[in-house]
């Protein structure tokens, strides 16, 4: 505790920033070097944009997580929160191409309905973490089974199917690019901009660390803790709704399998990052890194056939282990520094 | 407390009032995994749909439907069925095969008559009927569908389900059936009967290899992922998509004439209507309806789609 609360009150600055980022920059490194000798199709500018794009929705995930992880909170319910708004936009946009038909305004409503969705379940899990002064854990732990099950029951046990109308126009949300930089990249980047400057420049990131740090010195700093730690939570439904946004196109569907297991892989981006799972101190650049390394590991696997398909999730957790132990080397230095 | 001394309350009632009502009805306990996919909640929706028909055509059978999300609840559900509902006969698609051979095995030594369905038990004299898909004919007929396509050289790619028996099956019985015919698998790799796997896996595939002539998708959830993968890299016209299951979109496609989806092979959701009515007939029927019943899994083409498409079913 003391020693995050120290790392809390001196933000890192200069070089500090170059040593803590070295670890998860070195593994994604050490990756790119693995992926391209095992297949030099790995560095082909469509898989590096393949790549990219399907890192932007744990990413973007992950940004709002580092948040909620940071101000010493958990969210557990991100992946069936996808899936909710996911299902949800599905029927309102199919609804409203029955209404007034397919254009873009109907697009834009789901756009909007997944805002408000997004912002309401995350201050839910933060109205019920801090006014009802439930566990984060047990709380997000029950939205995550409340959503997993409405989308389900919406879908009927199968999927819910965008109208194809409605689906070629929104279509090019994920498939198109600016600059040749896909949509879904650019999100990616303009979230992970913001969270940095919210995180690092800001008076909110300050308190996310300090309250993540120590809880009552925060609250005897006079930081409204509550207020802060629920615009975490609503921070991280905005996050998701985002995601979902961009996924939604993608395959024009969901159902009870979408977004399973997302709420581990964006925790697992965040810590990998360099943010510490018990709170106090936050990275963006670390997370942005993490998502890149998850997703880079399920690629690589897929370009080679030297690994045997049943060792997968074996190669996964061994480089995710090394990816963090790499991370915890520099940190461990600048601790005896700190001695 | 008061609470629960009312729901106990409630329930003793209701049992004995559904006793007293139902004495001389015949109960059929039904036990099957929760929709939490496509395929489950296909067969979830058949299930329904048996009940209805099946109740309305024999008033004196009762039928009880109780779905689980995991092989422990599996095996409370069955003793609820004993304890609370007093079963005669159980149909069953056990989650896991192993964890539940012994609560199946009690259910039997109540007198129940045993329906298992798709995934056996590891005991099998305690069936009295097994109903299942034909996963070695799945691998077969899509396989022979490939050969009927494509030739010596030519380069195909598959991306399997879950690593489980059953995709296993699918897989030996898939490679068996193409083994000297000069179709080259390039490579096989998992996704997990998912759309967004599939999506991914796929546009591995394609950054990989630059000539791809077929795809054995296996199932049509991945085969849905696969399809857009290729609609992204604008390689429609290259090559063929052999999916499997029977999902109404996919069948729909075969019976418009989609060229890059141009057939599926069934492995039927609608099985545990099968089931369903083989242990009504226990009752019913004046012959033996004990042993084994495999159905087929056929390949739907454009001049048979018709009878496999459900536009109602969820799957």
């Amino acid at each position: 505790m003391s020693v995050s609360a120290h790392e809390a009150a001196k933000p890192s600055k200069g070089f500090r920033i170059d040593l803590k980022t070295a670890g998860p920059l070195l593994a994604l490194i050490l990756l790119v070097v693995l992926g391209y000798s095992l297949n030099p199709a790995f560095l082909n500018e469509g898989n590096i944009t393949n790549i990219l794009t399907r890192s932007a929705f744990i990413g973007i995930i992950a940004v709002g997580a580092t948040f909620v992880i940071t101000a010493g909170g958990i969210d557990l319910s991100v992946g069936s929160m996808a899936a909710f708004i996911a299902g949800v936009m599905i029927i309102i946009m199919n609804g409203a191409v029955g209404a007034m038909g397919a254009s873009v305004w109907t697009v834009l409503l789901g756009i909007g309905c997944s805002l408000i969705l997004g912002i309401g379940a995350g201050f839910i899990n933060g109205f019920l973490t801090t006014k009802a002064k439930i566990e984060a854990f047990i709380v997000t732990l029950g939205t995550m089974g409340i959503y997993r099950s409405l989308v389900t029951y919406f879908a009927d046990g199968g999927t819910l199917s965008l109208n194809n109308a409605a689906r070629e126009i929104y279509r090019p949300v994920y498939y198109d690019s600016f600059l040749r930089i896909p949509f879904p990249v650019w999100v990616f980047i303009f979230v992970a901009i913001l969270g940095w400057v919210l995180m690092n420049r800001t008076a909110f990131g300050r308190y996310c660390m300090a309250i993540g740090s120590n809880e009552h010195v925060a609250r005897y700093s006079a930081i409204k803790v509550d207020r802060v730690r629920t615009a975490t939570y609503i921070l991280q439904g905005l996050c998701v709704s985002l995601a979902t946004i961009i996924y939604v196109p993608r395959l024009g569907s969901a159902s009870s399998a979408t977004g399973v297991l997302w709420e581990l892989e964006a925790i697992a981006a965040v810590i990998i990052g360099g943010t510490m799972l018990k709170g106090g101190f936050g990275r963006i650049g670390g997370t942005v890194i993490g998502a890149l390394i998850l997703t880079s590991i399920g690629n690589i696997l897929n370009l080679t056939e030297i690994i045997s398909n049943y060792l997968n999730g074996a190669v996964q957790g061994v480089i995710i282990i090394a990816a963090v132990y790499l991370q915890r080397g520099s940190l461990r230095g600048r601790r005896k520094k700190a001695d | 407390m008061s609470l629960k001394a009312i729901a106990l309350g409630l329930l003793v009632t209701s049992a004995l009032a559904g006793a007293a009502v139902a004495q001389d009805k015949i109960k059929i306990g039904v036990s099957i995994p929760a929709a939490t996919h496509g395929f489950m909640g296909g067969l979830n929706w058949h299930a329904a749909e048996a009940e209805k028909r099946l109740e309305a055509a024999h008033p004196n059978i009762d039928i009880i439907i109780v779905t689980a999300d995991g092989p422990a609840d599996q095996a409370s559900d069955l003793e609820d069925l004993v304890s609370v509902h007093q079963i005669q006969a159980l149909v069953v698609l056990p989650f896991e095969s192993e964890p539940l051979t012994e609560p199946v095995r009690a259910v039997k030594q109540t007198g129940a008559f045993i329906t298992v369905v798709d995934r056996g038990l590891t005991d099998e004299t305690i069936q009295d009927v097994y109903v299942s898909g034909n996963n070695t004919e799945m691998g077969v007929n899509s396989a022979e569908y490939m050969k009927t396509r494509l030739g010596d050289g030519d380069n195909i790619v598959i991306l399997r389900g879950i690593p489980t028996v059953l995709d296993t099956e699918r897989f030996d019985a898939f490679m068996g059936a193409i083994e000297g015919t000069g179709i080259n698998v390039l490579d096989n790799k998992f996704a997990n009967w998912n759309r967004d796997d599939g999506f991914e896996v796929m546009q591995d595939f394609l950054s990989r290899f630059p000539d791809i002539k077929g795809v054995w998708a296996q199932d049509d959830d991945i085969t849905l992922g696969v399809v857009e993968a290729i609609k992204q890299a604008g390689r429609e016209s290259e090559m063929f998509v052999v999916g499997g299951a029977g999902m109404k979109e996919i069948v729909k496609g075969v019976m418009d004439g989609n060229a890059l989806v141009p057939v599926d092979v069934l492995y039927p959701p609608a099985q545990i209507a099968t089931a369903m009515d083989v242990t009504v007939a226990h009752f019913t029927s004046n012959g033996p309806v004990g042993g084994t019943y495999i159905l087929g899994s056929p390949l739907i083409t454009q001049e048979n789609a018709a009878q496999f498409y459900f536009p109602d079913s969820p799957f």
